[in-house]
């Protein structure tokens, strides 16, 4: 409560050093300097302080010292997050938990994996391949991300229509309390008495405690998995055979949607062979034993003709599938080729909605004076709509995000919501108002306080104060289109 | 049906000012669960309905009173279900009950469940207020996921008004598989084949006998049956459903009826009496007379958690305990939904 009493930069360091090796606790300009920003990397702020604890022990130490003297704590894994969740406060400490990188222990029996939070996503399904099995949620980033991150922002990936974000694929945390205290959240069963704080855990972007472990579940790797692509002369078309697909009983393993932009662009930089005239493209894979492949894949490409395909391809081995994939998974990378810089924004839609959102969209990029892109997964409603800006022209950044800010307030209007697996960090926090009310967002606030009554963790993120909603609510509300179209 | 959501508000704000307690009561068919409570009945049952429902976006959004069978007969009508096969305990039981007390069916393992299925939820909070959080969509991470943190908070945190869900289509074609097989084998084997990338949907073991059901493409279902070389089981569809009802003959009777929900693998605790062994291992019932802590000790010795379901005696503790910390955590977070404590005052625990 005093801050008077609050230690400075010199006391707070050695204080840490004295239970962590001296060379993991950072305080100079240039080693800080990776760590002012995540992967949104137009949000920086330089830290206090980074501490990287290698035991468990060190974490609750720092988080009791912090705790102590009210030191705000940005938890920080690989830093890939695109909603500037993990950006530093300037007075705080960022506790990187890079150094929890080992996979304790596979199970598979149980098929299950004990992993400390800093392995990376794809770790883990490597690891698990020996046996068969593999770990189901495979964000765009999962090279890099850490599965500790994964659980802070709940992420998704391609997959998620059929095998769920990882609030689905997750048994159970150790968490450090903001005050210090080791607990154990979930265990190996599927279900845990008393309210499910695991699910309120997953996707609290490290505003509730600190994720030291993971246990996962590990599912068995499908037999096969096929694609099939798929050009439309429409985004209606494109649209409707998604909804064909799932009115046949099929749940694809992923479905993915791309609109003409982003197919030249991805194309250009791939050479994946993808139907350069289409107004969209869909690919769709199936996975499962031999047999249901092969009927799914059958059915699939049947409907994807009935439904005014003007191309269809499918993979035949797992080359082809690969070089598919290959386009989809590089489009943020291509947009960087035709464009100094890309905004990606993250708002879901009810499928339905698809083609009325996304004609809206080139009216909003001809009022903004910047270029829209669409990848989709067409599955789960979660549009990744890419802003092209110069960001060393003076107010492009701010006019991208003006133009993203209108998108997001589209999502809701249409019954979607502002962000589907990338949080709302500090990127989103002004829309947070467009999605609940002061009651609702009062709520939020007193769950947080549940946790954190002090308010340290990952302070300014995720949910506003009331007082700031207001002012969000006042400049939402301003017709930025119409300011913005000068610059 | 109308919505009665203002009628609620006006009753829980009556109850507030008038400080009483209120039991919030659906279908009532899950009365027999939690702990025994004095408080004001809470009808929640005429606030039914459904709300939205498209098929092609796999989302149905049903008032929480809305009967389990009024919602499947909807869903049947496009060849959907509600995937977590959630336990009828009589014809009565709705959704919103189904979520509060985290209940799923046998196929909970493969197909979710009620928990993994729910998009979104509108809840009324202990001063009235009418919140929504979630949505109608299957990815939302905007705040804290205060809807599926319902799900085994037995109301709470609040009376439940809408619920949004994730729905599947129904299966093309279902076997079952039976033989007869040892409780230890059966547990091993169970999870072996729940490794393997094949289309199982439920896998049991009851009195001797190991039972598995398949659920997918019939050229898949039938390939798998094939290579599993084990009997096919006639009327296998009403087992599954008198397993999931609690209707079969191991569940008759007043000995208290305990859920383990352990690690799928573990051995089954030394406890004489019968024993039925589902969810491939991770969820198991046992009938007997014994004591909370006993159980517990044995629950955590096989990585999970033990509640006293059915029977024995409803005024001690019939849920696993809290590990301190947790236990402060989740008293501050039902006083954030509900400072005075309104409602199903120690349903879940004494000190909740």
């Amino acid at each position: 409560m005093n801050s008077a009493s609050k230690p400075d930069k010199a006391e707070l360091a050695s204080m840490f050093r004295s239970f962590i090796d001296p060379a993991f606790v950072i305080t100079d300009e240039e080693t800080l300097k990776p760590y002012e920003c995540d992967g949104l990397s137009m949000y920086c702020v330089m830290p206090l302080m980074v501490v990287l604890p290698e035991t468990v022990d060190q974490v609750q130490e720092v988080m009791r010292v912090c705790h102590r003297y009210q030191i705000p704590v940005v938890a920080r894994g690989a830093g890939t997050g695109l909603s500037a969740g993990a950006l530093p406060d300037a007075g705080g400490v960022v506790l990187s938990l890079a150094k929890f990188n080992r996979i304790l222990d596979i199970d598979p029996m149980a098929r299950s994996a004990r992993l400390q939070s800093g392995v990376r996503n794809l770790a883990i399904s490597e690891a698990a391949s020996e046996y068969g099995l593999y770990y189901g949620p495979d964000p765009s980033s999962q090279i890099a991300c850490t599965i500790g991150g994964n659980v802070g922002e709940n992420s998704g990936g391609v997959h998620c229509l059929k095998y769920g974000l990882t609030t689905h694929n997750i048994l159970s945390v150790e968490m450090i309390t903001v005050e210090g205290e080791r607990v154990v959240i979930g265990s190996d069963g599927l279900d845990s008495c008393g309210m499910d704080l695991l699910a309120l855990i997953t996707g609290s972007e490290g505003l509730l405690g600190i994720i030291t472990e993971i246990q996962v579940k590990l599912l068995p790797t499908p037999e096969i998995a096929r694609v099939v692509m798929a050009g439309f002369d429409s985004v209606d078309n494109g649209g409707d055979a998604v909804g064909g697909i799932i009115a046949q009983g099929i749940i694809p393993a992923g479905l993915e949607m791309m609109d003409s932009h982003a197919i030249k662009a991805v194309e250009d930089f791939t050479h994946a062979g993808y139907p350069v005239e289409a107004e969209a493209l869909l690919l769709c894979e199936v996975d499962g034993t031999k047999e249901e492949v092969q009927e799914h894949i059958e059915k699939v490409e049947a409907l994807f003709r009935d439904f005014g395909a003007t191309s269809i391809r499918t993979s035949k081995d797992e080359a082809e599938r690969a070089l598919l994939w290959k386009g989809r998974k590089n489009a943020f990378p291509a947009m960087g080729r035709i464009s100094p810089d890309y905004y990606c924004m993250d708002g879901t839609i009810p499928r339905a909605h698809l083609a009325d959102v996304l004609n809206a969209m080139q009216d909003m990029s001809k009022q903004y004076g910047l270029r829209v892109a669409n990848v989709f997964h067409a599955g789960d409603g979660n549009l990744h709509p890419l802003i092209l800006f110069d960001a060393n022209k003076p107010g492009e950044f701010e006019r991208a995000e003006a133009f993203g800010s209108s998108i997001l307030q589209l999502c809701v209007e249409v019954g979607g919501c502002i962000t589907g697996e990338h949080g709302v960090g500090i990127e989103k926090i002004r829309q947070m108002p467009m999605q609940f009310t002061d009651q609702e967002i009062e709520q939020l606030n007193a769950v947080k306080e549940a946790f954190d009554p002090r308010g340290t963790l990952n302070p300014g993120k995720g949910v506003p104060t009331l007082r700031n909603c207001q002012e969000y609510r006042a400049i939402n509300l301003k017709p930025q289109a119409a300011e913005a179209h000068h610059a | 049906m109308p919505d009665i959501t203002e009628q609620l508000q006006d009753q829980i704000k009556t109850a507030r000012t008038e400080a009483r307690k209120l039991s919030i009561v659906g279908g009532g068919s899950k009365a027999f669960m939690g702990r025994a409570i004095d408080a004001d009945r809470l009808d929640v049952s005429g606030h039914s309905g459904i709300v939205t429902y498209q098929p092609v976006e796999l989302v149905l959004t049903v008032r929480a009173g809305t009967p389990l069978l009024e919602i499947e007969a909807a869903l049947a009508k496009n060849n959907q279900m509600l995937s977590f096969e959630p336990p009828h305990f009589s014809d009565a039981s709705t959704i919103g009950g189904t979520l509060a007390c985290n209940q799923s069916g046998p196929g909970r393992p493969w197909w979710s469940s009620v928990r993994d299925q729910v998009l979104g939820v509108g809840l009324i909070n202990g001063t009235g207020e009418k919140l929504r959080f979630g949505g109608q969509v299957m990815k939302n991470v905007a705040g804290y996921d205060v809807s599926r943190t319902q799900a085994g908070a037995m109301g709470s945190l609040g009376v439940l008004t809408e619920i949004s869900l994730k729905v599947l289509p129904r299966p093309a074609t279902t076997v079952t598989l039976s033989r007869e097989m040892r409780q230890n084998e059966a547990i091993l084997f169970m999870n072996a084949r729940a490794a393997e990338p094949k289309p199982l949907s439920a896998a049991c073991w009851l009195d001797g006998k190991l039972y598995l059901r398949l659920s997918g493409a019939q050229s898949a279902v039938e390939a798998t049956a094939k290579q599993w070389d084990i009997p096919l089981m006639t009327g296998g569809d009403e087992f599954w459903q008198q397993l999931r009802d609690q209707q079969l003959p191991f569940f008759a009777g007043d000995q208290p009826l305990w859920r383990f929900s352990v690690n799928s693998t573990a051995p089954n605790p030394p406890l004489d009496g019968p024993w039925l062994i589902d969810w491939a291992g991770s969820q198991r019932w046992y009938r007997g007379d014994a004591e909370l802590a006993s159980m517990e000790a044995h629950a955590e010795k096989a990585g999970g958690q033990v509640s006293l379901f059915r029977g024995g005696d409803r005024t001690g503790e019939v849920m696993h305990r809290q590990l301190p910390a947790l236990q402060a955590i989740q008293k501050r977070l039902k006083h954030s939904f509900d400072p005075d404590g309104l409602f199903n005052p120690g349903r879940l625990y004494s000190w909740m």
